[in-house]
């Protein structure tokens, strides 16, 4: 099948066979969640329906009481809340600690909006990186999608670990109690911050099972960098690494014409992942850009110093340090850190333990993914040496890694000692018993290293506190700074990002640095709203048979460019345009064989030759004169010429393409006129 | 001319001439121009080329090869430059021809040569030579070469370009030098034909359109002015201020940097500064330039002696334009008048500083920087804007942090720009340091404290920030008044102290070792003033500072653990020493600090660790610290020991600097630290006691000193020498060297030192009696060391006539091989 070079395509499109298509509208995009670096959003593009990540927003935790692994006294005592007037009917599913108000019930999650559309239409699910896909279960197993899901290796298996992990710390502390009470908009109403602020209770959702996880899963299709995938004959999505963490991805999504690149949670910063490819972002028509850096103000670096100065200084006073966080991502980096700061801070002798369901799966598959890391750590492996050094701690047992605070861990446990361990909220995982245990004394100290929750918030509910309490966010995705100079890099013509980007921080309103600053400026979304990608489809690839190349003659009408009429018919499917010669004309068919639709054959109705450049007016003018027309006066116009025929009482109006003659119903004059002007143009 | 040069001249001449000959390195060449210059100054050229016809036959030769290296060729130039000085010694070429035809076109200026620049360069530097008398003068102007070194300003070569206007500026002196007293009017009529000319060019040059070439003219008048003192001066710059004074009016002023050189070198000029005119031309270039371009020259204006001023308070209010600019901007309403009344909110400012970011950094930092020097001088401006100035360079730090909340657009945009901006940030903080020198109401030290403090504490501080921040932190430290009627520190101080010991602790925990290498600094720093201070004392030892210094004694970066022996030796010094470790903590012993950096000096594998601990050690024994002061025999015996077997020369430096402080407290002889002086019998100091003697024996002081005496490196070997020497004045009356020097350890000990001194020096010394010591110390000839140690130790090498034969043996010209080795 041969290809239509641009020359006679543009003959085609001039033709006005397919010029209806330019009028369809070819991207649309649906945001299902208002948390801009957990996003989902639903992209329409040309015929299908691409979903960008399923990130879960976990803050609604924060709300709920934690789930302690031993029976906590303090939490099991906590008084009932009850209304200004007495009114106790809520003390079972609310508690009081501190002054705040909590939900004594199993933690739920806010879900991505559902209604916005029918999430069974979607076509295929992209994931960029492993904290993306965490509502994945209630998308795949609860609406029908019947679809793909697209993900790199590392990501599927790291993604996995969080699931199971998140399953794990929830399942195993069964709670009876189930509130909903609250939930009801009326009551909602009358509970203090932040319960009465909290926004679409009714969707929130507890935790899925293992089930769930494997089955969606199931679904997923991987995928290596820069892999070209084919969606329906009319789109390509292509992931691209986004250097944020292991096997993270931004997304390329291409027609042949068209280019939307969706960028979500990538780093410019030297970790441990393989770095961000930026070139490939160029030349795009619309960037989607998600994800940044949740502290923008707080450089990585700067953090990692506080992290270890304030991890040296309580160890050194014989206190405990606590460090609340995810079983992958920022803690190889911490992990690494840590192995080149302990001896020179005098620390080899402290005992550092990693806890949770999925430590040990979690510290070997990132010695295993050595094609997805940075360039140092990918020549370790074929030195050999693990790329991280986290191995040798495990080695020289300075690290030591446990499912649980139950069985080894308990016979191995000394102090002081340094303990990372999950849910970042607080709110469940061994976390919760660190926190009873270690909270009353001044020594010890937690430091947060995960942006995800607000600190003030996971802590509200060990109110009062005696441990020191120390905030070191550590985020290596994109700042505003960085953002700047990428767009500068590649250029795209639209900038499409979550409105929280495009003005400063509420805290920080003079801070004018803190937002997307591009030309033209960018278009914001934000939850449960649906925006119209801002690219016009101004052509279409079409292929075309081979015998029906061969029998066009093309005219060149002026160097390089050729034409060549063409009459075929136009074969479309699978978004895919094929032009195939006409049929040969019916024969005349007796009997009573029915009609059928796809027989219908077009007319082919004899063509006026087309017409091709341009009238030079003084000689146009002159002929007008040899042929005997006179008191001839020409206007210029903004547009062309008219040229005034006094005596006819006429009126030639020439412009780039088209030209008029007006005459008052003498047709034999037009004709007349109209043999002159097309003496001056091509036909073919 | 020595006769063995003489000798070898002819040789070397034949090799120089000899293209197949690869000649040795440029240095060589070099240091036979700076011997032929040396021998011409001495004494007449002619009759060196008479003498030596070997050197005109080379320069001769050079014309005619066509194959001679560049090199070879420049030589030729500058040499013969170097003879053509002397005015009858240039006749003697000029007859030749040699001259016009090694400068003219006839020579390398006509053929493929001169593209070389190195060619170009002997050409240039060969007529800067000769161009010393008036015949020069005349060749220079009849042969067109001033022609050529115009055309040589805009050379593709920086070097050459410069030395062409060197030339220029230095026909121009000699030319008008001729004329009577150097008195010389405006008109042209009154120049030397010469002169004249170059002046035109000049003049051509400043009214070109083209900004190289004004720029041309601009640093040939700068070299002038600063340079040339004659009255002619006077003349030229009546002659060319309007031609100047004509720059300004166009719009951009072209080449502005080196227009301002030239203006303040006018100004500079003893000759020149009274003109009206100038101050006026001043005046108006700071406003015409731009902010950026006119603040170096306002800096200028302000450090001139004698100004008018006016013109000095038009260049200041320049200089704190910028920062006026920010205070208004950072203004939350409208308050009193700031830094500058009428000047603030300058708009080419305001449009300079919000153009772009780099606009702005580099207007911010040149601004500070500029106000940085002009504080400590005497001449600055008066009254000093102390409190305005310290307003906004906070302003500026609060900007930057991000923690300023300016309503302003202007400040919004300031704020944008300049957020974690470093440069800005170290330059702001160098000025705060320079700002503790002033008196400011207590309000504003507050803040002062307080935004030093944020930077202290800020994780978003670089290490360079950090490092600006300790040091601007001590210098408003050590300026806080003490309390009145009481000699501890005053209770601001004390608050901020309170405050500042937990940041440098948990600075000292840093991963990053430049910044527990500043925390160190500064804690030393801190202690030296104020060890004694009790309200500092219990503030340090209520803190984990002085356990955390210790602990940072074994840190992996040798740069953290100098700088910790020093700040230990520092806290030891004033008895603040680390609380003892807690008992459950595990690895923590505490052993005493001298066995700690005795160990250091002992088994540290870098120098700077082992410096430092020799430092502390010197500073310990001269100030009787109380772990030395215990057994100070035993201390210096340990710490010579150690230190003789160290690879650093530094570090037995060092011990020879701690043995002197012995010697003096052993003696009694505090202030007498001229070793020179001893050599004299009438200044003799009394004699040694034949204890004191002994005590240096058990002490192997001596041993440490004659090893040293023939150490490799030569400031070891002098220190020794000179130690030694005072150690022979002071032993004198100790025992007759008769008798001393026939006991056998004295010989065995002689032996020994010429072992050592032909380089074997494995075996020890062994222990001496006084006596053999006093004998040793009179046969060994310590005044023929310090003779031959006071020489370079180039100095054989030096020598012209081994430079020759070098030059010779490079290319194997010479039978045998009587090179130096290098």
């Amino acid at each position: 099948m041969g290809t239509i070079d641009s020359s006679i395509l543009w003959a085609l499109l001039f033709k006005g066979g397919f010029y209806g298509m330019r009028k369809r509208e070819v991207g649309e995009k649906y945001c299902l969640s208002g948390h801009p670096t957990l996003p989902c959003n639903v992209l329409k593009f040309k015929s299908t329906t691409i979903m960008l990540d399923c990130g879960l927003d976990m803050t609604s935790t924060l709300n709920f009481l934690p789930l302690p692994l031993v029976q906590s006294p303090r939490l099991s005592n906590l008084p009932g809340w009850s209304l200004k007037d007495g009114n106790a009917f809520l003390d079972k599913e609310l508690k009081e600690c501190s002054g705040h108000v909590f939900v004594d019930s199993v933690p739920e999650f806010c879900l991505p909006e559902t209604e916005l559309i029918d999430l069974s239409t979607v076509d295929v699910i992209l994931i960029s990186n492993y904290h993306c896909m965490m509502a994945l279960p209630y998308i795949t197993e609860h609406t029908g999608f019947t679809g793909t899901v697209y993900a790199t290796e590392p990501t599927v298996q790291i993604g996995r670990l969080l699931m199971e992990e998140l399953v794990n710390f929830i399942e195993r502390v069964p709670k009876a109690q189930s509130a909903s009470l609250w939930k009801n908009k009326d009551i909602q109403r009358l509970l203090p911050s932040p319960l009465k602020d909290a926004v679409e209770v009714s969707t929130w959702r507890r935790c899925y099972t293992m089930q769930e996880v494997n089955s969606a899963l199931s679904k997923i299709q991987l995928v290596g960098y820069s892999q070209k995938i084919e969606l329906f004959g009319a789109v390509q999505v292509t992931p691209l690494s986004s250097g944020y963490a292991l096997g993270s991805s931004n997304w390329i999504i291409q027609s042949h014409y068209e280019k939307v690149s969706y960028v979500s949670g990538s780093s410019l910063l030297t970790t441990h992942p393989q770095p961000m490819d930026q070139a490939s972002l160029k030349n795009s028509d619309v960037l989607i850009l998600t994800g940044l850096t949740q502290i923008p103000t707080a450089n990585p670096d700067g953090m990692v110093g506080e992290f270890c100065s304030n991890l040296a200084l309580t160890v050194r006073n014989g206190g405990n340090v606590l460090v609340p966080c995810y079983p992958s991502g920022v803690i190889y980096d911490l992990l690494e850190c840590l192995y080149q700061y302990i001896d020179s801070a005098g620390l080899s002798s402290i005992p550092f333990y990693f806890i949770s369901p999925v430590a040990n799966s979690s510290l070997e598959f990132s010695q295993i993914f050595a094609e997805w890391l940075c360039h140092n750590k990918q020549t370790k492996v074929y030195l050999p040496e693990p790329p991280f050094p986290h191995a040798e701690l495990i080695q020289t047992n300075k690290l030591k890694h446990y499912p649980s605070i139950h069985g080894d861990f308990s016979n191995d446990f000394r102090q002081p000692c340094v303990v990372f361990t999950g849910h970042p909220s607080l709110r469940f995982g061994d976390v919760v018993h660190f926190m009873e245990l270690w909270g009353k004394s001044s020594l010890n100290t937690v430091i947060f290293t995960e942006p995800d929750f607000s600190y003030l918030e996971a802590l509200a509910p060990y109110q009062p506190l005696a441990m020191k309490c120390i905030y070191c966010p550590i985020d290596t995705r994109l700042n505003f700074i960085q953002v700047s100079k990428l767009l500068k890099e590649v250029q795209p013509l639209h900038v499409v990002c979550p409105e929280q980007y495009t003005q400063p921080p509420p805290a920080q309103s003079h801070r004018m640095d803190l937002m997307i600053d591009c030309q033209p400026p960018a278009m914001s979304y934000r939850r449960a709203e649906v925006l119209a990608l801002p690219f016009k489809r101004r052509y279409e690839k079409i292929e075309i048979m081979p015998e029906l190349a061969d029998s066009l003659v093309p005219m060149e009408i002026k160097p390089g460019v050729s034409l060549a009429t063409v009459s075929a018919v136009l074969h479309t499917k699978d978004n895919k345009h094929v032009l195939q010669p006409p049929p040969r004309p019916a024969q005349p068919t007796g009997g009573k064989k029915r009609k059928r639709a796809s027989d219908d054959i077009p007319d082919c109705k004899v063509l006026k030759p087309l017409l091709s450049g341009s009238i030079p007016v003084e000689q146009f003018v002159q002929t007008l004169e040899k042929h005997g027309f006179s008191d001839i006066k020409v206007e210029d116009t903004a547009k062309g010429h008219i040229v005034l025929l006094q005596e006819a009482e006429t009126l030639i109006q020439i412009e780039e393409d088209s030209t008029h003659i007006i005459c008052d119903n003498d047709e034999m004059l037009r004709v007349r006129l109209r043999d002159l002007v097309l003496k001056f143009l091509q036909k073919f | 001319m020595d006769p063995e040069c003489s000798r070898l001249l002819p040789a070397l001449c034949a090799v120089l001439a000899d293209p197949r000959q690869p000649v040795a390195d440029d240095t060589c060449l070099e240091k036979l121009l700076d011997w032929f210059t040396t021998v011409t100054e001495a004494g007449s050229s002619l009759l060196l080329l008479q003498e030596n016809p070997c050197l005109v036959e080379l320069l001769f030769h050079v014309l005619k090869s066509q194959d001679l290296s560049s090199r070879i060729l420049s030589f030729s130039l500058r040499l013969a430059g170097i003879f053509a000085a002397q005015e009858n010694c240039f006749q003697y070429l000029q007859q030749g021809e040699l001259l016009p035809t090694l400068f003219g076109e006839a020579g390398p200026l006509g053929g493929a040569a001169w593209t070389a620049p190195t060619v170009r360069s002997g050409w240039v530097q060969g007529l800067r030579t000769l161009a010393r008398h008036p015949s020069a003068l005349r060749f220079l102007a009849a042969r067109g070469a001033v022609d050529t070194i115009f055309s040589l300003q805009g050379d593709s070569s920086l070097f050459v370009a410069s030395a062409a206007g060197q030339l220029l500026v230095h026909i121009l002196d000699l030319a008008m030098r001729g004329t009577a007293e150097g008195r010389c009017g405006p008109q042209a009529c009154d120049w030397p034909a010469c002169a004249q000319k170059v002046v035109c060019h000049i003049e051509d040059s400043l009214c070109s359109t083209a900004t190289p070439q004004v720029t041309q003219a601009l640093n040939v008048l700068t070299t002038v002015f600063g340079h040339c003192h004659g009255l002619w001066t006077q003349g030229l710059w009546v002659r060319l201020s309007p031609l100047v004074a004509r720059l300004l009016e166009k719009d951009p002023v072209p080449a502005s940097h080196s227009l301002v050189d030239l203006l303040l070198s006018v100004a500079r000029s003893s000759v020149l500064s009274s003109d009206h005119g100038l101050w006026e031309t001043l005046a108006q270039t700071l406003s015409h330039l731009s902010p950026t371009q006119a603040g170096p020259l306002a800096l200028g204006i302000l450090e001139l002696q004698d100004c008018p001023q006016a013109l000095r308070t038009q260049a200041f209010g320049l200089l704190l334009q910028p920062l006026a600019c920010v205070l208004e901007a950072a203004a939350q309403a409208p308050g009193p008048p700031g830094l500058l009344e009428g000047a603030a909110g300058d708009s080419m400012t305001v449009d300079t500083l919000l153009s772009s970011r780099s606009a702005c950094v580099g207007l911010l930092c040149c601004a500070l920087a500029h106000l940085g020097l002009l504080q400590p001088l005497p001449q600055r401006p008066s009254p000093w804007p102390q409190v305005p100035l310290l307003g906004a360079v906070v302003t500026v730090l609060r900007l930057c942090s991000g923690s300023a909340a300016p309503t302003s657009d202007v400040g919004g945009r300031l704020c944008a720009i300049l957020v974690g901006c470093g440069r800005v940030q170290r330059a702001a903080l160098d000025f705060l340091g320079a700002l503790s020198q002033g008196t400011s109401p207590q309000e504003l030290v507050t803040q002062v404290f307080s935004i030093l403090l944020e930077y202290l504490m800020s994780p978003e501080s670089s290490s360079m920030v950090l490092k600006k921040a300790f040091q601007a932190t001590l210098r408003w430290l050590l300026r806080s008044p003490k309390s009145p009627g009481c000699c501890d520190l005053d209770p601001h101080t004390q608050l901020f102290l309170r405050e500042l010991l937990p940041v440098l602790q948990k600075r000292l925990c840093s991963p990053c070792w430049e910044v527990r290498d500043s925390g160190l600094e500064f804690l030393t720093q801190m202690t030296r003033h104020w060890g004694g201070q009790a309200g500092f004392r219990q503030a340090l030892l209520a803190s984990e500072v002085p356990e955390l210094t210790m602990q940072l004694l074994r840190d992996p970066e040798s740069y953290v653990r100098a700088s910790a022996v020093t700040a230990t030796g520092q806290l030891s010094s004033w008895g603040l020493r680390a609380t003892p470790a807690s008992p459950e903590r595990p690895g923590a012993e505490q052993e005493s600090l001298l066995g700690e950096l005795l160990r250091i000096l002992s088994t540290d594998s870098e120098g700077f660790p082992r410096r430092a601990a020799m430092q502390v050690f010197t500073e310990w024994l001269r100030d009787g610290h109380a772990d030395v002061a215990e057994d100070p025999e035993r201390f210096v015996a340990g710490v010579l020991q150690a230190a003789s077997r160290d690879l650093d020369w530094e570090v037995r430096a060092q011990g020879l600097e701690l043995a002197l402080v012995f010697l003096e407290q052993l003696l009694g002889q505090r202030g007498s630290r001229c070793p020179y002086a001893v050599g004299l019998p009438e200044t003799a100091p009394p004699g040694m006691p034949a204890q004191a003697l002994q005590v240096l024996c058990r002490v192997q002081l001596f041993e440490f000193a004659f090893r040293a005496l023939f150490d490799c490196d030569r400031p070891v070997a002098r220190k020794s020498c000179d130690l030694l020497l005072f150690l022979r004045a002071k032993a004198a009356p100790c025992g007759s060297p008769q008798e001393a020097g026939d006991s056998p350890t004295a010989a065995s000990a002689e032996a020994m030192l010429q072992r050592w001194q032909a380089g074997e020096q494995g075996q020890p010394l062994g222990y001496l009696e006084p006596g053999a010591v006093v004998a040793v110390l009179r046969s060994v000839d310590l005044e023929g060391l310090r003779d031959t140690l006071a020489e370079s130790s180039d100095h054989v090498e030096k020598s012209p006539q081994s430079l020759l034969q070098d030059m010779l043996a490079a290319v194997g010209v010479l039978g045998e091989n009587e090179a130096d080795c290098y």
